[in-house]
């Protein structure tokens, strides 16, 4: 049995390690926090030029060809330092869709470019308030064009292609991609709770679409590769919860208090304690959630959902519990916790909220895979 | 990554699976499956004696106690071996319940302060399963301040060097049925708690040693109550110098926690089971959304239990020392099981509060609800538990502790203010 990283991915987590430590510091995420461009241009480039960004993409379409595993430990070192740069829309979500369901046209067309950060994608579903389902999409394509409004749009402001959901002349669901650099296509960047990762409002009128995958696949389409973002999403919040706890230790042993350091006092140690527990068990489950990614195990679906839901609770339960062993400190601005805090809840609902994985993680486990349940 | 055995491992487990396919008292198979919280489920015969039965069987095969040097009656195995063994013999382990503390801790703990002549005579009986151990530690006073212990052991003044016991010990699981005892005493109050402590084994059948059991608040009576009565032990039962018994108490904790992949039961493959049966207005409950909520944090939290064993399994599996992790386990599964078993009874209704005939699985959530707080208790308390995270494995500093240096007969026995 073997359910950890070789010594070639550890590897490969030093060196990224050492690149973020050098080019993704507070100061940068506080600049894209605090300034007006949506992402950290420079560093997604150095990003493509260690190759990271074209880890899990075959060689043959501009990518380094190594698999997800690596992709998993390179998303863990992203969330760690929480990189205001858009690998999740672009590599997690617009290259793995293209991979699962581009002809092989598209994918020369945009997988080189993703790879190399030349090019940005997004993916468009959601439409306003509440929880995604194919009934709650209005966006329709009619004679090759587009026309609807799909926010929030990760990085939809900065995104050059787009794979959207919209219901094809038969109402059904099927995906397409769009050049958003074309006519029909405006866009907004709209305030977030975290605007170290952008997010947008794009309209399409009559915007040029080409399909992706089969007419009417959209959402089974949709839902294999959110599954699979889901396990390198979870990754992030692995990351981001490690560090969040990193961060609230080294105060508690530092800040002084009635004579003592904070982290003496079991009502801090304890706090401390419930957020290792919960990124345990997070790190755990993401390690599942990756064996069955990199394998295609038929228990995938049940394991991507055990590492979401996971990871979504532990990286909220170590931001929010970050700032509390801070105190006060812990909500100015000077201090990094409230990065942690911002990013923690925007992941818990990108891709799906957590109340829809759980749902869903039931709902996969009782259609015939309980035995899964022991 | 993979789940996969090396070669070698998977020679090793397709013997174990033939041998305990060959041997195994499988006419017990259906009576274990219903094991649960402090009994093996067996019926039909003596438990205890299906145990021991069980357990000679292995050592006359070379399969009791792997961890432990041959010489001593072990098997010399690796850890990964003694993994892989634990998964095979599945079910069948809770048999052997009787000797976890012995094998566990006791044992462990004689192995590395008895003397030779003592280790030869004591562990090879106790690794096949021929005679039972507990653990005298606790007391009515000292629990998670275990230091604090009152038992005292006086030398004796007729000159033969024998030391005679008083007081009283609480939660010896086994008390009743075991030969052998570990015992921690306190040999001088002048000095500070830690430093006046010493550590014996005794023979349970000694005059002056009373066994009682305690009637639990579940109404179940596995706990009991040990007092002694100028027991007079040998001083050539004592495990380390006079005064040195704290250390030596701590070789038997360390082994307390160093159970590896063993994962804990936290009730969540019945409470699924349950939820696909239960309905809600009409429907398997679950399909409720609210259910569904509940039910995946806790398959997250079994889940991750599961895979944190397998990392440390991964670990072993290298020849590398498992990390910190599995601190995490009776932690996590104590709690869980007790907000599980709570959301099982709110699922039933009004009728959650039967534990009779009628109640799914023949009672077992509210069994678990009713033994589930002495999970969170025993063999360190979640709040140690969550102390020992803290200092040991995130590095903060140990509490302030006002007893330190003042001679064990001077610290305060209650709280309030004498007037």
């Amino acid at each position: 049995m073997n359910l950890d990283f070789s010594d070639e991915q550890k590897q490969l987590r030093e060196q990224v390690r050492r690149f973020l430590s050098e080019n993704c510091t507070s100061d940068t995420v506080r600049a894209i926090l605090e300034g007006p461009e949506s992402y950290d241009k420079k560093l997604y480039q150095g990003l493509a030029e260690l190759g990271v960004l074209g880890a899990a993409i075959p060689e043959e379409y501009g990518g380094v060809g190594l698999g997800h595993l690596e992709l998993c430990v390179v998303a863990e070192e992203l969330g760690r330092v929480l990189a205001p740069v858009p690998v999740s829309s672009s590599i997690y979500l617009t290259a793995e869709f293209l991979m699962l369901a581009g002809t092989e046209k598209q994918k020369e067309t945009w997988l080189p470019k993703l790879a190399a950060g030349e090019a940005i994608g997004a993916f468009a579903y959601a439409e306003g308030q509440g929880r995604m389902s194919p009934a709650k999409i209005k966006a329709t394509v009619s004679g090759g064009r587009l026309k609807g409004i799909k926010s929030p749009v990760a990085d939809g402001d900065v995104a050059d292609v787009a794979v959207v959901a919209a219901k094809n002349e038969k109402g059904q669901v099927s995906l397409y991609l769009i050049d958003l650099s074309g006519v029909g296509v405006s866009r907004e960047t709209l305030e977030s709770i975290d605007p170290t990762r952008s997010q947008a409002r794009l309209t399409f009128d009559g915007a040029p679409a080409e399909l992706l995958g089969g007419e009417g696949d959209g959402w089974h389409i949709a839902s294999q590769v959110l599954d699979r973002a889901a396990v390198l999403m979870a990754f992030e919040q692995v990351g981001g919860a490690d560090r969040a706890l990193e961060i609230a230790r080294d105060y508690a042993l530092e800040r002084m208090a009635f004579g003592r350091p904070i982290g003496s006092f079991q009502a801090i140690k304890h706090i401390l304690a419930d957020m290792y527990v919960s990124a345990t068990l997070a790190r755990s489950n993401c390690y599942y959630g990756a064996w069955a990614l990199n394998s295609g195990a038929a228990e995938f679906p049940v394991a991507a959902a055990t590492a979401r839901v996971s990871a979504t609770t532990a990286f909220q339960h170590c931001a929010k519990n970050n700032i509390q062993v801070h105190g006060g400190m812990g909500f100015t601005w000077a201090f990094d916790c409230h990065l942690y805090y911002r990013r923690s809840n925007a992941l818990a609902v990108a891709l799906g909220s957590l109340s829809s994985w759980e749902s869903q993680l039931i709902e996969r486990m009782s259609a015939g895979n309980a035995e899964t349940a022991a | 990554m993979d789940f996969k055995d090396t070669p070698e491992e998977a020679a090793f487990r397709a013997e174990v699976r033939a041998w305990i396919d060959a041997n195994a008292p499988k006419h017990l198979l259906e009576e274990l499956n219903r094991a649960s919280f402090g009994s093996n489920g067996v019926v039909s015969e003596d438990p205890i004696a299906a145990g021991k039965a069980w357990q000679k069987k292995k050592a006359d095969a070379g399969w009791a106690c792997l961890h432990w040097p041959k010489e001593y009656g072990g098997g010399a195995r690796s850890p990964i071996e003694r993994v892989i063994w634990g998964q095979e013999e599945g079910p069948y382990a809770a048999l052997t319940g009787v000797f976890t503390i012995g094998h566990g801790m006791c044992g462990p703990t004689v192995m590395s302060w008895a003397s030779e002549e003592h280790k030869r005579k004591l562990l090879p009986p106790l690794a096949s399963g021929e005679t039972i151990w507990c653990q005298l530690f606790s007391e009515p006073a000292s629990g998670s301040d275990l230091a604090g212990l009152r038992t005292r052991a006086v030398k004796a003044e007729d000159g033969s060097g024998d030391w005679i016991i008083n007081g009283q010990k609480i939660w010896t699981s086994g008390a009743q049925y075991s030969d052998w005892g570990l015992l921690i005493t306190r040999t001088n109050p002048d000095v500070p708690k830690h430093k006046g402590l010493t550590m014996f084994f005794l023979d349970m059948k000694s005059l002056g040693v009373e066994v009682r059991p305690i009637k639990q608040a579940n109404g179940q009576s596995s706990f009991n109550e040990v007092y002694f009565t100028d027991v007079r032990i040998p001083d050539s039962q004592r495990l380390g110098e006079v005064g040195q018994g704290w250390e030596v108490s701590l070789t038997t904790l360390m082994n307390e926690r160093l159970s590896i992949g063993s994962g804990m039961s936290t009730g969540f493959p019945e409470l699924f089971r349950f939820c696909m049966e239960a309905e809600i207005d009409g429907e398997p409950a679950v399909k409720d959304s609210g259910v569904r909520s509940k039910l995946a944090q806790f398959a997250v939290k079994q889940s991750g239990l599961k895979y944190t064993g397998m990392r440390a399994i991964s670990a072993l599996s290298k020849g590398e020392i498992p990390g910190p992790e599995n601190s995490i386990g009776k932690l996590v599964a104590g709690a869980t099981m007790q907000e599980l078993s709570m959301f099982a009874l709110d699922l039933q209704g009004e009728a959650g509060v039967l534990w009779n005939e009628e109640s799914p699985q023949q009672g077992r959530f509210q069994a678990m609800l009713m033994r589930s707080p002495a999970t969170r208790i025993e063999g360190g308390s979640d709040e140690i538990l969550r102390n020992i995270i803290g200092e040991r494995v995130l590095g903060l500093p140990g509490d302030i502790r006002v007893d330190k240096d003042v001679p064990f007969k001077d610290i305060p026995t209650s709280g309030r203010k004498k007037k």
